[in-house]
């Protein structure tokens, strides 16, 4: 009989690993099925969108930072508008906010679908990923009715917003809120109490309080192991202080209190949602009508003079933003998710630099995953809702 | 606490450092000396009236041809009632703060501050890649997101922003399981092999 051998077997996991959310490669040392040490390596999908913004104009930074974290577009654009717009001390009207809010958390639920359904499918509940698509769905269809584009919209703009909402975005909206608190009682009867999911999400990659505040783990990560942050309650913007919403915390801090956390979240925005829908007009402002800014209407650039020399220096030059720096974070659906602009009084910024959540959550992982089974490290990849453009910008 | 009111307790808590406070729109800012650097953060971590206890961020911006070329730029926010610092009784009032430290082109250095806030091992690994800022400290000090043969720190300003690069050279895959993990193992030789954990809960930076 051959000697039994016991030294560790290093393995590679990714980047084409189907279930690492993009292309994650982690280096794993094992010890039987035994997880001993992991290490992550980033940076397969890095394009140097922060570089790239250092050459464009202002405006033209929006669709680019859209392109960081792919699954919730919209809070890129809103943090770095919000940035920008401290910049250069803008105030904006209020159904701007009100309209901004409600694609904030439809973006939010939007992401926190495929969250769902990737993380149920990677560990065996298939079916959640066509519940959670289908209703998706239903979001990429209100994003393709108001800019006519599904997965990046660009309708966030510094100073308010593209255009005025599509006619119909109403009972589009109306009609999704109305219907999705049933959806969500559905996957809440698929995994809840489902024998297989309890086992293999609770007490996996568990978190302490201290780890996670000493990790900088903010936002749905960090409410499951009891710390209440939300930007949005503590730091307010767009005048979140006025709706009303709870933040759902848990306290074991596994993969399980993460899906709770992130399953109430979505009811919380669904109220948000509906308070910001009855709060926006039919009819209003839609940007700050700041003509240096944002482009003037466009039938008055085909009748006055002076809009087309607005539009044409606007699309030609762009705008200066004054010299200074601002950092206004938004709560993305993976925490706090802000921009660091710094402008020396051009009208190209000097500096983009996203405070990514995934990015951080990713330098996590291994804490989470040694010790545990490798079975496991997929579970805990997937509650992370690490989404590896956000990662590697 | 705005900005001068926090620089002077910060520069009576921490003896010989200079902090100043600087002007900016959206939070207290204030500058830093790189050799007190330390000092001044574990002021701002522990001290019961500030407890910075979240470290948001690590970045840098290179003013090139401005001097000092770099700037390291930090964000620390205290979260209120949500999160007490080890020691603290009572919650602060929270808050957020950029902390700022200036650093010559031709010395660009700065210590790690991963040994009281770990978060930040990444961010400045980061910078390290993209700036070509050391960190002095820094248990892991290798690139992140560029491959491991770069040449050249591409967010600093000087670095074109369109080259034609030829692919690195990499030798065959076929190599025996001993090399494959020997070579692992070479990319991480300053990770400590010993602070080897135990369970899901142990924590390997000490």
């Amino acid at each position: 009989m051959p000697e039994l051998r016991s030294e560790t077997m290093t393995v590679n996991m990714g980047p084409q690993h189907p279930s690492t959310h993009g292309v994650l490669r982690l280096v794993l040392e094992l010890d039987g099925e035994t997880v001993v040490s992991a290490d992550p390596t980033i940076g397969f999908l890095h394009t140097g969108i922060e570089k790239t913004a250092e050459q464009k104009k202002w405006q033209q930074v929006i669709p680019l930072v859209e392109r960081m974290d792919y699954l919730g577009p919209q809070s890129n654009s809103l943090s770095f508008c919000l940035s920008v717009e401290r910049l250069l001390g803008l105030e904006l009207p209020d159904r701007v906010i009100w309209i901004r809010v409600l694609i904030a958390e439809l973006n939010r639920l939007s992401s926190h679908l495929v969250w769902l359904g990737t993380h149920g499918m990677e560990i065996g509940a298939v079916s959640v990923m066509l519940y959670c698509f289908r209703e998706r769905e239903q979001l990429l269809n209100i994003n393709e009715m108001l800019a006519g584009f599904r997965l990046f919209p660009s309708y966030i703009r510094i100073g308010g917003l593209r255009e005025d909402l599509p006619r119909g975005f109403h009972d589009a909206v109306k009609e999704f809120l109305d219907k999705f608190p049933g959806k969500l009682a559905e996957y809440h009867k698929l995994l809840t109490k489902n024998h297989v999911w309890l086992g293999r999400t609770k007490g996996v990659g568990k978190l302490t309080r201290e780890q996670t505040m000493e990790l900088g783990i903010v936002g749905p990560m960090a409410r499951a192991v009891g710390i209440p942050y939300d930007v949005r309650k503590t730091f307010p913007y767009l005048k979140y202080e006025t709706f009303d919403f709870q933040v759902p915390t848990h306290t074991d801090g596994d993969v399980y209190a993460r899906y709770l956390v992130k399953m109430d979240e979505m009811r919380e925005s669904v109220k948000i949602c509906q308070q910001a829908l009855e709060r926006i007009t039919p009819v209003g402002q839609y940007d700050c009508r700041d003509y240096r800014i944002v482009p003037p209407p466009k039938d008055r650039v085909y009748t006055e003079m002076e809009a087309l020399i607005q539009h044409f220096l606007l699309y030609s030059q762009g705008f200066n933003v004054p010299k200074g720096e601002a950092y206004v974070p938004v709560e993305g659906p993976r925490g706090e998710h802000g921009f660091y602009v710094v402008s020396d009084g051009g009208n190209r910024p000097l500096r983009v630099k996203s405070r990514a959540p995934s990015f951080i959550a990713c330098q996590a992982l291994p804490k989470m995953i040694a010790g545990g089974l490798i079975a496991d490290v997929i579970a805990v990849i997937g509650s992370t809702d690490v989404v590896m453009g956000d990662v590697d910008r | 606490m705005d900005a001068a009111a926090l620089s002077t307790l910060l520069q009576t808590a921490a003896p010989g450092a200079t902090v100043e406070p600087l002007g900016s729109s959206d939070m207290p800012t204030i500058g830093v000396d790189r050799e007190h650097l330390l000092d001044v953060f574990a002021v701002l971590r522990d001290h019961p009236s500030l407890q910075f206890a979240f470290l948001v961020d690590v970045t840098a911006v290179d003013v090139l041809p401005a001097l000092p070329r770099f700037e390291m730029v930090y964000h620390l926010a205290c979260l209120g009632p949500h999160y007490l610092t080890a020691g603290a009784t009572q919650a602060a009032a929270p808050s957020r703060l950029r902390v700022k430290v200036g650093l010559p082109g031709d010395d660009a250095r700065v210590p790690s501050v991963t040994s009281l806030y770990p978060t930040a091992g990444w961010p400045e690994r980061e910078v390290f890649d993209l700036f070509g800022i050391a960190f002095d400290g820094h248990p892991d000090l290798r690139r992140i997101l560029m491959p491991d043969d770069w040449q050249g720190h591409p967010l600093r300003k000087d670095y074109p922003v369109q080259i034609r690069k030829d692919a690195a050279a990499w030798s065959p895959l076929q190599m025996t399981p001993e090399e494959f993990a020997r070579n692992v193992r070479a990319g991480r030789e300053q990770a400590t092999r010993d602070a080897r954990p135990a369970g899901p809960q142990s924590d390997t930076r000490d």
